[in-house]
């Protein structure tokens, strides 16, 4: 189809409402374990199940899985300075 | 010599331009949060007990319910785009309709949130405020700045989303020409990350 290759693929229905339930499953989860075993886990579940729903919204509802790999290594160039920035000044912070 | 001249065609569009610039603009919004993110990680690292205390006197339950709507928000904006590709102009309005109105929704959940913090003193300069303890101050300053900056976004948000309801109402927005839909749609997801993350940094800090 003429239109899926200038504009790329069309997201089914059906896949967004599996990601929305997916990201609204991961936030019970989070809540749960923050709030139960907060000494523990609140900071490990943070630092994984927050950037793993950032993910899901970035690949699916924004559809970075069906873009170009030019737009994909962008947003990875833009988030990995992100990460490093903060990575180095938290460092230095830490550490003084 | 051909009489059509070559710019026959009056209107340039440029469907993966319009795209890229979205995206780069997302990637300065992500740069202007991820400042304060950072802020916020080197003074809990200074003060790990006072953002706990902090933490506890947010309103944990408005917290989780405008999560719920975000991410809510976000799905019936991607449902709009689908169904704007697939024709189905009707969905298409409704699914606009109720992002905003779930946009509403949240910006009414902290309305409601800040009044409530406001009437315990917590405010700039404040009388509670002034008597917490250093840690427990910049708390509140991140927490008022941050939530503030992404309200700020989502007002923007409504007033982008109603534009582009109304482009859809009057056929300026179709099946084959739906590029505003998409990057106000690809902000309004941004505006729905950056929530995901402050959720925890703020609400689940206790």
């Amino acid at each position: 189809m003429e239109d899926t290759a200038v504009h790329g693929h069309i997201t089914p229905y059906r896949s967004l409402v599996k990601v929305w339930l997916l990201l609204l499953f991961l936030t019970a989860v989070l809540v749960f374990v923050s709030t139960v075993y907060h000494d523990v886990l609140a900071v490990p579940a943070l630092l994984t199940i927050t950037p793993l729903k950032a993910g899901l919204v970035f690949f699916y509802f924004m559809h970075l899985k069906s873009e170009k790999p030019f737009l994909k290594g962008l947003v990875f160039l833009a988030l990995a300075f992100l990460v490093v920035s903060i990575g180095l000044t938290f460092s230095d912070i830490a550490y003084r | 010599m051909s009489t059509v001249p070559l710019h026959a065609h009056p209107v340039h569009k440029d469907y993966e331009g319009a795209k890229l610039g979205t995206w780069l603009f997302l990637f300065t919004e992500l740069l202007l949060f991820g400042g304060l993110f950072l802020l916020y990680s080197a003074y809990r690292a200074k003060y790990p007990l006072e953002f706990r205390t902090g933490g506890e006197h947010l309103n944990m339950f408005i917290g989780v319910a405008n999560t719920v709507i975000l991410l809510t928000s976000s799905l019936t904006v991607a449902i709009s785009l689908t169904a704007i590709r697939k024709g189905n102009r009707k969905l298409t309005m409704l699914c606009l309709g109720s992002t905003i109105a779930l946009a509403l929704l949240f910006l009414a959940n902290k309305y409601i949130e800040w009044t409530g913090e406001i009437r315990r003193g917590i405010y700039p300069n404040g009388p509670a405020l002034l008597k917490l303890p250093d840690g427990e101050k910049i708390f509140y300053g991140l927490y008022y700045s941050m939530t503030g900056l992404h309200g700020l976004h989502v007002i923007a948000g409504v007033i982008a989303l109603s534009f582009v309801l109304d482009f859809v109402r009057r056929g300026k927005i179709t099946g084959a020409d739906f590029t505003k839909l998409e990057n106000v749609g690809l902000y309004w997801h941004l505006v729905d990350v950056i929530w995901i993350f402050l959720l925890p940094l703020l609400y689940l800090a206790a």
